[in-house]
């Protein structure tokens, strides 16, 4: 018998184990339902799955009464419009503040203790404040998105910057580099594929703030609907809806994974081995 | 004139003096080999040259002007390891050099200008027999072939001083015969002039005319620190070719006595 740290699962026991224990959770989520149903038929806490698709239909395809657009289509369209601006604000931001505090000595001493104390305050902390100067329209919502991943994400760049072997930078110089070429040809390229990683690991944080502002004031969005019929209890609602922005939330997490992988395959080389 | 020279080159680290009593000229055309004891101060002295590592005291002059205190193109410099861009294919390692002298505003050149850069890296990478690894990734390469390319992306600039931090530190015996062969052909055909790092007391007999060795040049037992390592041996090899196996062995029990 191999020692337990050598043993690894073949193809096939791969798939059927990491399928495992999400069938085991449905199993369990079906039992505990259908024994709550079978004593109260109108029980809203634990819907059955026939129960969530025909609600979620009627999101998915009937037009609401009052705005006369499709919800669950509405809804997604803007707290997407509302993720994706703020991240890429943020990864942009990042990458621009990430390279000067990264290649410059001159511009991390004044700047890196700044991000370091901005990057501690709890971003949920000043959402009233952003309320109070953005409103409580779209802006507020994009700024408490990029407040709250930038700061991570510019610490992680220049961190990264610093961690770049500094035979790299000597290199250019005997090449005949200025500063400027440097950081264009050294350091930017090889920032890019981090600040594709580290994006996708601040997704997390990202979606946390903006469902928690449009939990706070929204007319639409994922968060908005989640919260507003927590009112009615309606499970069959907030269940679907939060399996689908973590659906959304996966594709987006393998898709810039795809891209990362594309484009720049050498960042890629250690990994893909397990 | 010489090319380098050295009055009373001094480097101290705090109170620890590392490196004291340097003084040397090397004529053009020179290939310096330097050897000695690990953490005796070789690597500081090429950090010197390289412009990376301050002087404390005394003078490093190139043609009787002090070294600058950064790395500029006229010194090339080939290291152990992390050389060459991870993120460049072999040519795109090579064509930076002329993209880098040619664009100062994008360090990057399209159309005709990249076409006259990839014969140059061209020529370059035949020279150094990576003609066929155009697309490669570095880590893609072994061992042997990075420093290759770090050869050829170090020569692009046509440096008049390359300096080698044991390039071959980390290869086979067998490769290591071969970068022996390629450093000495570069070396006659560019006219270059070389310092190179070694640990092996062979390799600097072969390929240097001149091996220097890094030692201490006295040793307090009270007070290990006050003293630095100094130029111990300064040896012709050229002239002396019949006596060098003789003098390869003395220094090796020397160096570890």
């Amino acid at each position: 018998m191999k020692r337990l740290i050598n043993l690894k699962p073949a193809r096939p026991a791969r798939v059927a184990l990491a399928l495992l224990p999400f069938l085991l959770i449905a199993f369990v989520y079906l039992s505990a339902s259908s024994a709550r149903l079978a004593e109260n038929p109108n029980d809203r806490l634990l819907p059955s799955p026939a129960k969530m698709a025909d609600t979620m239909q009627g999101l998915a395809t009937e037009p609401n009464v009052r705005t006369g657009s499709i919800p669950l289509w509405a809804d997604t369209a803007a707290s997407l419009q509302r993720l994706g601006i703020g991240v890429g604000i943020s990864a942009f931001a990042a990458l621009v503040f990430g390279l000067l505090s990264g290649g410059l000595p001159l511009f991390r001493a004044p700047f890196s203790p700044l991000i370091t104390v901005v990057s501690l305050i709890p971003p949920l902390a000043v959402l009233p404040i952003l309320f109070i100067v953005f409103g409580t329209g779209e802006l507020a919502k994009v700024v408490l998105i990029i407040v709250g991943i930038t700061p991570f994400l510019i610490r992680d760049l220049t961190g990264e910057a610093l961690r770049l072997p500094e035979e790299q930078r000597i290199k250019a110089q005997t090449l005949g580099a200025n500063s400027w070429q440097v950081m264009l040809r050294v350091l930017l390229p090889q920032l890019t594929p981090r600040l594709i990683s580290a994006t996708r690991l601040a997704l997390g944080s990202a979606w946390l703030f903006l469902i928690a502002a449009e939990a706070i004031a929204a007319q639409d969005g994922l968060g908005y609907r989640i919260f507003l019929v927590r009112r009615y209890l309606s499970m069959d609602v907030i269940l679907p809806y939060v399996a689908w922005i973590t659906l959304l939330a996966f594709i987006i997490d393998q898709a810039l994974l795809w891209i990362s992988r594309l484009s720049f395959p050498w960042y890629h080389v250690d990994e893909g081995k397990s | 004139m010489s090319l380098v020279e050295a009055k009373g080159l001094e480097k101290h680290y705090g109170d620890d003096v590392v490196l004291e009593r340097l003084n040397f000229s090397v004529e053009p055309g020179e290939f310096v080999t330097i050897v000695g004891a690990s953490g005796c101060g070789k690597t500081t002295f090429l950090k010197m040259m390289l412009g990376t590592e301050s002087i404390t005291k005394g003078q490093l002059l190139v043609d009787d002007k002090p070294i600058p205190g950064e790395p500029g193109p006229d010194r090339g410099v080939v290291f152990q390891r992390y050389s060459v861009f991870p993120h460049l294919t072999v040519l795109g390692n090579t064509i930076i050099a002329e993209e880098l002298s040619r664009s100062r505003m994008f360090g990057k050149l399209f159309g005709p200008g990249r076409r006259k850069a990839r014969e140059a890296a061209m020529e370059r990478l035949t020279q150094v027999g990576l003609q066929h690894a155009l697309d490669k990734y570095p880590h893609e390469l072994s061992g042997g072939m990075q420093q290759r390319l770090a050869i050829a992306q170090a020569l692009m600039m046509k440096p008049r001083i390359l300096l080698l931090d044991e390039p071959f530190g980390a290869l086979d015996p067998g490769i290591r015969q071969d970068m022996h062969e390629l450093v000495g052909k570069l070396w006659r055909e560019q006219k270059l002039t070389i310092f190179m790092i070694t640990h092996d007391i062979e390799e600097a007999f072969a390929l240097g005319t001149r091996v220097w060795v890094f030692d201490k040049w006295r040793d307090d037992p009270q007070a290990p620190q006050a003293y630095g390592a100094t130029i111990t041996y300064d040896l012709d090899v050229e002239r002396n070719r019949e006596d060098t196996p003789s003098q390869a062995k003395q220094i090796q029990e020397d160096m570890h006595a």
